[in-house]
């Protein structure tokens, strides 16, 4: 077998340690080795964005970076969001908005949105819909994925 | 009913999703979240030719590796209970049939063919060993164009001394008598260009063959289908196989299918005897998950002065790529049954011929031959109207089939169950001022912005299917397309449906919901849609050709219906009255007029699962139904779209986008709002963006992501969307599909948007892709009204 490294991964708060081939992608790690599923792969490409995850705060695609590359980052997957009892408001969102159908692109959206909303908690539907860019969805058109995001925003803004 | 009045119950209304709360916290199961204990991975070495005699396969050196189990070639699987199926058989055509098999025999016919699987420990180590097996190929002439693949040779398969498939006809009236007493007639050469299906997930498949029994968990529409195919091919009793459909990430078509890699998967599995899983990479997916679309047609359309059409005859070239796969020749039909639109034309004909090439097979994508149709019809329809000076949408009324018609019965003798064309257009009017847009294209061209409308009046045909219509006597489809359902009130008045529909994002466990939920005087929170799962309930026939309302939804509402007349009989013999007085009201199954004293379900359960039931009565509350639509449904709609043409550059921009739909009655109309922007940027998709293009050799040069362009957030508009409502009298829900419509539309309303916009720049008509090249040049070859639609770049 190819050799392998320890990595220590802090992922949704909870450090893990663990061993991988030194060209183990993120997004292996997270599903195959911490068995955290809701991190999706469309593509080889780096085009989708189905895999969009938080590493520092930043929306990247797990699929872009080595898990050794992610060491002592703090990484925050889909699961980390919300639970089904406690969702997050951009959850609560995609959910009143319709802002999904088969719900594979949905984690990496929802990433990509918390992200572009952490950077512009007040965004324009031109700014939502130019920050998700790099997010593909197939099924929805994105008039509801856009929606949502505004809907979350709006929301959040009211929280604050 | 009109679409502003309150519904009562469930039924109607815009309820959030059941299937959400699993999906946006990430907890959702798809193919390639679930794990077996023991498990290998398939990685497939793929044909680099698209065409060529295999002289070796050397696999020596990737056996040896670390990790590797097995490698395997299309020789080892011998065994196979025959080549993978291709299930339409029309009485009395010749359709020519090659075999297809799991890994190529001897020669591979397109780039992505498989020739040899590795199966080993990993997803790393089988990609890595991919990449030493030595295949020697010894290239064959590769045949791309479909105009010359029909022409002659070479050859796809030699056997057949032909490239081609099939012939097929659809002819009503006289249309040789039609264009004879036309005024005006209008040719045009009308090319739907290829494309993907591309769900975001690509396909999947784990096998977990076990002392004697097999379980597949596979990405698909149709795990029936697959079940029935493993069996057969495996040689296996379809009581030991099962097959599950988990959380299914977007089908579009391309997953009704059987395909060789879940043949595989199972069969390795046996053979081995460890679980065998294998995931789809995007470039694999884009090379041979099957395609779409891919006609040339030669399209005479005929009217008189006034604009009445007196025929329409279409002849298409359909390219199904190098194979038949299980529905592919019957695709083109699909549009051959709605060919006159809504209008009501005297003479139709379509003549469909098929031919092989060496690119991946076509077979069903997003609406399947009805968005090749109906760009047929309403692009031409726009150029009949300019020939006659007269306005698109006066054209349109002027042949409309009239409400008063309805069922209609088309030149073809198709019958339409229910529509009124006219009052979606006239909503469509509500939300669009013609009149004004037209003052603002002239003052917007006077700064040198080319803006157009574009407008779409469709219909099509879903619902699949009355059985003795497409069944083998019928159409040829070796299936009934019935559908079934299995409704279980549980003791505590819970309440498991299952459905033989297998959806994939369409919402349906919601929407099955809200029709068992009214029906039942429960909540839709303890009506639980179980599908997917061929170890779970009847006999299905799975989710494609938006069917699963109009038909798995009626089967629902049936069951629940039966369950309803045993919950009827207990509550009267309980309550002391007649079971025809029982009625449901607030929750509780009372006697009319006397809504206090009324039972629950719950209550009821109670008394059947108890045994207390009436003398003669079996205990129990569980009702199975199969139903077969006595037609199809023809949902219709009327779209407008508004584009501005870059004159400098060709660059297409959507600016404004509004469809009025009717799918019959609402039962959820979030969900048709969903469906129909989902649906519209799929056509949207194809018209500007999306192409799959092969080169004159044979290789494909839009393998990824990267030179495949599927629409963005940021090119796409918001979406104005309307509804009408014309309940379909064919089921008892009113429903018609829409899953297919917005897709259907859109192509043929953008294209007329982007003629409407370079008309005063000297183009008169384009085909599709509208892509800045082709519109640049265009624009400046000033090519007039060129029948041939542009440059073919």
């Amino acid at each position: 077998m190819s050799s392998t490294e320890k990595v220590r991964l802090n992922v949704n708060g909870t450090e893990h340690e663990l061993e991988v081939e030194p060209r183990t992608l993120l997004v292996h790690a997270l599903r195959d080795n911490l068995g955290l599923t809701g991190t999706h792969v469309g593509c080889d490409t780096s085009n989708c964005g189905a895999c969009t995850v938080h590493l520092n705060g930043q929306a990247v695609k797990s699929c872009t970076i080595l898990a050794v590359q992610a060491e002592d980052a703090e990484i925050t997957t889909i699961e980390g969001m919300g639970t089904e009892d406690n969702l997050h408001p951009i959850q609560e969102a995609f959910w009143n908005n319709h802002g999904l159908q088969c719900g594979y692109c949905t984690p990496g959206m929802i990433m990509s949105a918390s992200a572009l909303l952490a950077r512009n908690p007040n965004p324009t539907e031109e700014e939502v819909r130019l920050g998700l860019e790099g997010n593909l969805c197939r099924c929805t058109g994105y008039h509801n994925i856009v929606k949502s995001v505004l809907d979350a925003a709006s929301k959040m803004g009211a929280q604050a | 009913m009109s679409v502003t009045e309150a519904p009562s119950g469930h039924v109607g209304r815009k309820l959030r999703r059941k299937e959400d709360p699993r999906l946006i916290t990430g907890r959702a199961r798809y193919v390639d979240d679930i794990s077996l204990p023991g498990q290998l991975w398939a990685s497939f070495v793929r044909s680099s030719e698209a065409h060529a005699k295999i002289v070796s396969i050397d696999v020596s050196e990737a056996a040896a590796r670390d990790g590797v189990h097995a490698v395997f070639t299309g020789e080892d699987m011998s065994d196979l209970g025959g080549p993978l199926p291709m299930a339409w058989v029309p009485p009395g055509v010749e359709v020519n049939n090659p075999e297809h098999w799991p890994l190529a025999r001897g020669i591979v016919r397109h780039v992505g063919d498989p020739v040899a699987v590795i199966v080993g420990e990993d997803r790393y180590a089988v990609s890595d060993a991919v990449e030493g097996v030595v295949v020697e190929y010894d290239p064959l002439p590769a045949i791309v164009d479909p105009e010359a693949a029909i022409a002659g040779a070479p050859y796809v398969h030699p056997q057949f001394e032909t490239n081609k498939v099939h012939e097929w006809t659809l002819a009503g009236g006289d249309v040789e008598a039609g264009f004879a007493e036309a005024d005006v007639i209008v040719e045009r050469r009308v090319v739907n260009h290829r494309i993907a299906g591309a769900p975001i997930e690509c396909r999947g498949v784990l096998a977990d063959y076990r002392a004697g029994s097999l379980t597949l968990y596979t990405s698909t529409q149709v795990p029936h289908f697959v079940r029935l195919f493993m069996a057969l091919l495996l040689g296996l009793g379809e009581d030991h196989v099962r097959v599950v459909a988990p959380e299914v990430g977007g089908g579009f078509g391309q997953k009704l299918q059987v395909y060789g890699e879940e043949l595989f998967a199972c069969w390795a599995s046996r053979k081995l005897g460890r679980p065998v899983k294998w995931i789809e990479t995007r470039s694999e997916n884009m090379s041979v998950a099957h395609q779409g679309r891919d006609q040339i047609s030669h399209v005479r359309m005929g009217a008189k002065r006034d604009g009445t059409l007196t025929a329409f005859h279409v002849k298409i070239l359909a390219d199904f790529g190098a194979y038949n796969m299980i529905l592919t020749p019957l695709i083109p039909s699909l549009g051959a049954f709605v060919m006159g639109g809504c209008y009501k034309i005297p003479n139709v004909q379509t003549d469909i011929t098929g031919v092989f090439t060496n690119k991946c097979p076509t077979d069903a994508i997003r609406g399947a031959g009805r968005p090749e149709a109906t760009q047929m019809i309403e692009v031409t329809l726009d150029q009949v109207a300019h020939e006659l000076g007269m306005d698109p949408l006066e054209i349109r009324r002027k042949n409309f089939i009239p409400k008063e018609d309805f069922p209609a019965e088309t030149a073809t003798g198709v019958i339409y169950d229910s529509g009124d064309y006219h009052k979606t257009l006239d909503k469509l009017m509500e939300h669009v001022d013609v009149a004004e847009f037209r003052a603002e294209q002239e003052r917007l061209r006077s700064e040198g912005i080319y803006r157009g409308i574009g407008f779409c009046t469709w219909t099509e045909i879903c619902g699949l299917a009355p059985s003795r219509i497409t069944g083998p006597a019928g159409v040829g489809v070796q299936a009934g397309l019935w559908e079934s359902a299995m409704v279980r009130v549980h003791n505590t008045g819970a309440v498991t449906v299952y459905t033989g529909t297998s959806p994939h994002g369409q919402g349906l466990e919601t929407a099955m919901a809200q029709i068992t939920a009214d029906k039942l005087g429960v909540d839709p929170s303890v009506v639980e849609i179980i599908h997917g799962d061929t170890s779970m309930g009847p006999e299905g026939r799975n989710t494609y050709g938006s069917r699963s309302l109009a038909t798995g939804g009626e089967a629902v509402a049936k069951a629940v219906d039966k369950v309803v007349a045993k919950v009827r009989a207990i509550v009267a013999a309980e309550l002391e009255a007649a079971p025809e007085d029982i009625e449901v009201a607030d929750g509780k199954f009372s006697v009319r007029g006397s809504p206090d004293k009324g039972m629950a379900l719950a209550d009821v359960a109670g008394i059947a699962y108890i045994g207390a039931v009436p003398e003669g009565m079996e205990p129990g509350l569980e009702e199975t139904t199969f139903y077969d639509p006595e037609n199809f449904v023809f949902p219709f709609g009327a779209h407008a779209c508004v584009v501005d043409v870059d004159r400098e550059t060709g660059k297409v921009k959507v600016v404004r986008y509004v469809a009025v739909d009717d799918c019959g009655r609402a039962i959820n109309p979030m969900l048709i709002e969903g469906q129909v922007h989902g649906g519209v940027v799929y056509g949207i998709g194809q018209a500007l963006y999306e192409r799959v293009y092969y080169d004159d050799d044979g290789q494909l040069n839009t393998g990824t992501f990267v030179n495949y362009a599927i629409p963005t957030a940021a090119e796409m508009p918001s979406f104005e969307t309307d509804r009408t409502e014309t309940p379909s009298p064919v089921n008892s829900l009113g429903a018609k599909g829409v899953g297919e419509a917005g897709t259907i539309a859109a192509s043929a309303a953008v294209t007329n948007a982007v003629i409407d916009a370079v008309r005063p720049l000297g183009v008169d008509y384009l085909n599709m892709p509208l892509s800045p090249l082709r519109i640049w040049e265009a624009i400046n070859q000033g090519q007039g009204a060129s029948p041939e639609g542009g440059p073919q770049s």
